[in-house]
């Protein structure tokens, strides 16, 4: 076995392909409808499912009825997850799913099925902390130093409430998935996010072996948190299709019950007291805030945010149980939310103090775990936001339609999840990659093409990579921005053992040591020696019969310097407002963010704008609707339920941190951090731009025309 | 099952001029291509149009043709059936995506007529006679269009979703607009969402493609 040390990454300057602009190798299939997802499964035999939702935020099943629905020509299979006497807890909650020869006929089956319900008391809307009774959860207070001391000798104390809703993950591609039940095992077309993982879950609720569970899935339209479990959809899925004589069953959500039941993000809700001393420091923080994750409750966020050695802390946290679809991670969960009540309360102490809010977050910087990192990305991001020519104190912007700025902090840890890669080295020059890993569009693919290519000296074009599957090597699921520190790690050091393998049949044949080789443009070479080489494939032809396979396995515990955790991010808003109609238009948004080595810029810096936008949608426009009247949700469509376009997020600019300072940290993932401030950056520059703090996000026209009128919306 | 379409598709080459314009051919020009002209005729003939009595068709499935990426392709769909269902389930056509399944967000944007069109909104059998363009018809296997090669260089995708749906409105966009500007960009793609936000790469990918297509690309 190699060193560990030879398991580093290559020095930032010798290095041929990681680190390169590559664009993604997936990139033509998907741009022409080629490329097949979990959706797009058909066959001849195929059989369409249709799942049917609760109507009720809650109600019990009275009786069920489905004899009509049988007894439609074309119906093969109904499957119950209900019986009379089951309580249901949300709008949307799995009843019955129905299989057909058509998605028609199975549409008009589900219409045909009768349930009776005796409808329940119901709670939607956490937004009133006193009007949810019993539904809040106290998680008990909690105190650091002497807060209420600290407030009464502080030289500003600022109070205020904040709130930001609960977002759907609204996937572009639903929930769902194809089953196959046949004598040879289950065949199982899932839209996840843990390939390697999800057919243990879907095997467990059938309780059958998880070796027979065959998971194959190419591509996913969008996860975000939300796609890691087989869900009981799919194990309603796979009934149908053992009922229907094994025939392949395909049963995606309809756009409603995608928006009602596949996940969500919860709200926060915090009165924040925080107090500064007369230089500008915090000197103390306390809070009552909620949130609701549905009925489990849930959702904490971490506040005070990245500030975490303020001296003084009282928090008092409940967790209110709603008639809600249950929340999922949600890209940084807890974290988009934590930042916004944070930097928004900080923002407006920053006012109360009269200091530029630059100022004042760099000042307080010593009380979170990475000053110096935030503090270089701060001046970095103000230099190129133009900060110190556009910030004006709050209100002053002339004219009806004024302008401002803002700014938020980010974190995450990241990591490397646990990843097994198996590399093949083959007589004829031809190498495979295999891993039980998934791209869900992040770059995946490209980055571990990226490694092995690097690695072997070898072009991209010549590395065959299988990802996937079930049958590869057992790769974690896509969560938490693990997976590039997880599969570059595994990929990195499968490569490395087997090309210490080829080197080992090469070194004879130039008499020198195998430990005297490198692999480079295409070649076997004695190091520094570019005259005593064998090309790729003539040196793979010295193997015998059996060709190199060997594993790597990146160990979520010991990344061995090969991927860390714990990054930093700042981030800066400049925004429009109209205070005649209320519109909020972005102009500008900077993200500086520290992400270890990266591996593909291009790719990286995808991923930075891609979470900026997003959160755009949730400063501006995004929230799900609840009507406490009737327990339903209002807006589980894509017309209400509304997303940024194309003319919507003005011009960004995202810078990583590639300094040799960050990329000696190794691999860390970006899908999280950049996520988490945008909100919070927005809303201050709204602040900053209106001169008055709009209460709640998302920022929607009524609101700030609100916030402008003195009353709340 | 019917087999008799119930408006005959009639696969004309050549588009109805307006100066040969008869009830008939009115009619025949219900289902055939020819854009704006018959949808400009429809207002002022409809009222005569109703003499004609159409035959009830369905629920059971008939038996339609549809003019797809330049080819005649025979399909059996129930009269509710949408274009996009019937090209997706019945046909394996999958490039076009079912994503909010109500017009609202672009990914199963196709070009029929030579405009852009969402699946979900049309039926397939009134789309019987129309040119159908779809994401499989913009290039031969093996060969891919500058729309999709530019939304590659640019990174204009992650999960690629909404990327079909993109590449055709970009592509019927710039067939209308061969020289945008950035802001005629931002509003003629307004009718297509992404959820990952891949706006920053769509930008520059469709004036890309436009500077390509007019290099004489287009018929890549």
């Amino acid at each position: 076995m190699p060193n560990v040390s030879d398991y580093q990454w290559p020095p930032m300057e010798t290095r041929k392909v990681i680190g390169k602009r590559i664009s993604r190798v997936d990139g033509l299939p998907k741009a022409s409808g080629r490329a097949k997802y979990a959706y797009d499964f058909y066959r001849k035999d195929l059989l369409f499912g249709v799942l049917v939702g609760c109507p009720y935020a809650h109600a019990r099943v009275k009786s069920i009825d489905d004899s009509a629905a049988k007894a439609m020509k074309g119906v093969t299979a109904i499957e119950w997850s209900v019986k009379p006497g089951s309580e249901l807890q949300w709008q949307g909650q799995e009843i019955v799913a129905v299989a057909a020869e058509t998605e028609e006929t199975a549409r008009d089956a589900a219409r045909a099925i009768k349930v009776e319900y005796e409808v329940l008391p119901h709670v939607v809307r956490e937004d009133d902390l006193a009007a949810v009774g019993n539904r809040a959860k106290a998680a008990g207070e909690q105190v650091t130093g002497d807060p209420d001391t600290a407030f009464k000798s502080a030289a500003q104390v600022h109070e205020g409430f904040y709130h930001i809703p609960v977002l759907t993950h609204c996937c572009l591609e639903a929930h769902g998935q194809t089953v196959e039940w046949t004598p040879n095992g289950i065949n199982y077309w899932p839209s996840t996010q843990g390939v390697s993982t999800v057919g243990g879950d879907l095997a467990q609720n059938l309780n059958v072996p998880a070796n027979t569970v065959h998971v194959d899935m190419q591509n996913v339209g969008g996860g975000f948190g939300s796609k890691f479990s087989a869900d009981h959809w799919g194990v309603m899925c796979a009934n149908l299709s053992k009922n229907s004589g094994g025939r392949p069953v395909k049963m995606m959500l309809e756009r409603n019950l995608e928006l009602m039941t596949a996940g969500n993000r919860p709200s926060g809700f915090a009165q924040i007291k925080v107090a500064a001393d007369q230089d500008g420091k915090i000197v103390a923080w306390q809070s009552k805030s909620w949130a609701t994750g549905g009925i489990g409750g849930g959702g904490a966020p971490p506040i005070p945010y990245v500030f975490t050695n303020i001296p003084h802390v009282r928090l008092n946290h409940s967790a209110v149980a709603t008639n809600c679809g249950g929340s999922r991670a949600w890209r940084a969960p807890n974290h988009p939310q934590a930042s916004y009540l944070t930097c928004s309360a900080l923002d407006d102490l920053a006012h109360k103090l009269n200091m530029d809010p630059v100022e004042f977050f760099d000042k307080n910087f010593e009380l979170t775990a990475r000053a110096d990192t935030y503090k270089w990305q701060i001046r970095k991001a103000a230099e190129l936001m133009e900060w110190a020519s556009k910030y004006k104190p709050r209100g002053s912007s002339p004219g009806p339609v004024k302008s401002g700025v803002g700014l938020a902090v980010c974190t995450w840890g990241g990591g490397g999840h646990t990843s097994n890669c198996l590399a093949t080295i083959n007589r004829d020059g031809s190498v495979v990659i295999e891993l039980g890993t998934q791209d869900l569009g992040v770059g995946a693919r490209t980055i571990i093409m990226q490694v092995a290519a690097e690695t072997y000296g070898l072009p991209l074009s010549m590395i065959d990579l299988r990802i996937g599957k079930n049958s590869y090597p057992v790769s974690g699921p896509s969560g938490g921005s693990t997976t590039s520190g997880g599969v570059s790690s595994s990929t990195r050091k499968a490569t490395v053992n087997a090309l210490e393998k080829l080197y080992e049949a090469v070194a004879p044949s130039l008499g020198v040591q195998p430990n005297q080789l490198q692999a480079v443009d295409a070649r076997i070479q004695v190091k520094g020696d570019p005259s005593k080489a064998i090309p790729w494939k003539q040196a793979c032809a010295k193997l015998g019969t059996t060709p190199i396979q060997e594993k790597g396995f990146n160990d979520q515990r010991r990344p061995e310097g090969l991927n860390a955790s714990g990054v930093g991010g700042v981030q800066m808003a400049e925004v429009s407002v109209d205070t005649e109609t209320g519109i909020v238009r972005m102009k500008k948004f900077v993200a500086v963010q520290d992400v270890g080595l990266v591996l593909n810029p291009k790719l990286a810096e995808s991923q930075m704008n891609g979470a900026v936008i997003m959160g755009i949608c949730g400063a501006l426009l995004e929230e799900r609707v609840m009507d406490q009247q009737t327990g339903k949700m209002l807006n589980a469509d894509m017309e209400f339920y509304k997303l940024a376009g194309i003319g919507d997020v003005g011009e960004i600019v995202s810078v990583l941190d590639m300094r040799p300072t960050t990329d000696k940290r190794g691999v860390i993932g970006i899908g999280e951090p950049c996520a988490v401030g945008v909100v919070a950056a927005i809303a201050n520059a709204v602040t900053n731009a209106i001169g008055v703090r709009v209460s709640g996000v998302p920022m929607t026209p009524n609101r700030v025309l609100a916030a402008l009128e003195g009353r709340t919306a | 099952m019917s087999a008799k379409p119930p408006r005959p598709p009639v696969d004309r080459e050549t588009k109805p001029k307006r100066s040969n314009f008869s009830r008939r051919g009115f009619i025949q020009g219900l289902g055939v291509g020819g854009g704006v002209l018959s949808g400009g005729l429809l207002e002022t003939a409809l009222p005569n149009a109703a003499e004609a009595a159409p035959a009830t068709i369905g629920p059971d499935p008939v038996t339609i043709t549809l003019r797809l990426n330049g080819k005649s392709t025979q399909v059996a769909v129930e009269p509710r059936t949408t274009l996009l269902d019937a090209l997706r389930n019945r046909l394996g056509m999958t490039g076009v995506k079912r994503v909010c399944d109500r017009g609202a967000c672009g990914a199963c944007t196709m070009i029929i007529n030579g405009k852009v069109m969402y699946g979900c909104t049309v039926l397939a059998i009134d789309a019987q006679g129309k040119n159908i363009e779809t994401i499989e018809g913009l290039a031969p296997e093996g060969k891919y269009h500058p729309v999709s090669e530019a939304f590659v260089n640019n990174d204009a995708q992650q999960c690629g979703f909404c990327t079909p749906g993109f590449v055709m409105a970009a592509k019927n966009f710039i067939d209308l607009h061969p020289d945008p500007t950035l802001e005629d960009v931002e509003k003629g793609l307004g009718g297509n969402f992404c959820r990952c936000g891949t706006y920053v790469g769509i930008r520059p990918a469709v004036l890309e493609a436009a500077k390509k297509m007019k290099g004489g690309a287009r018929n890549a």
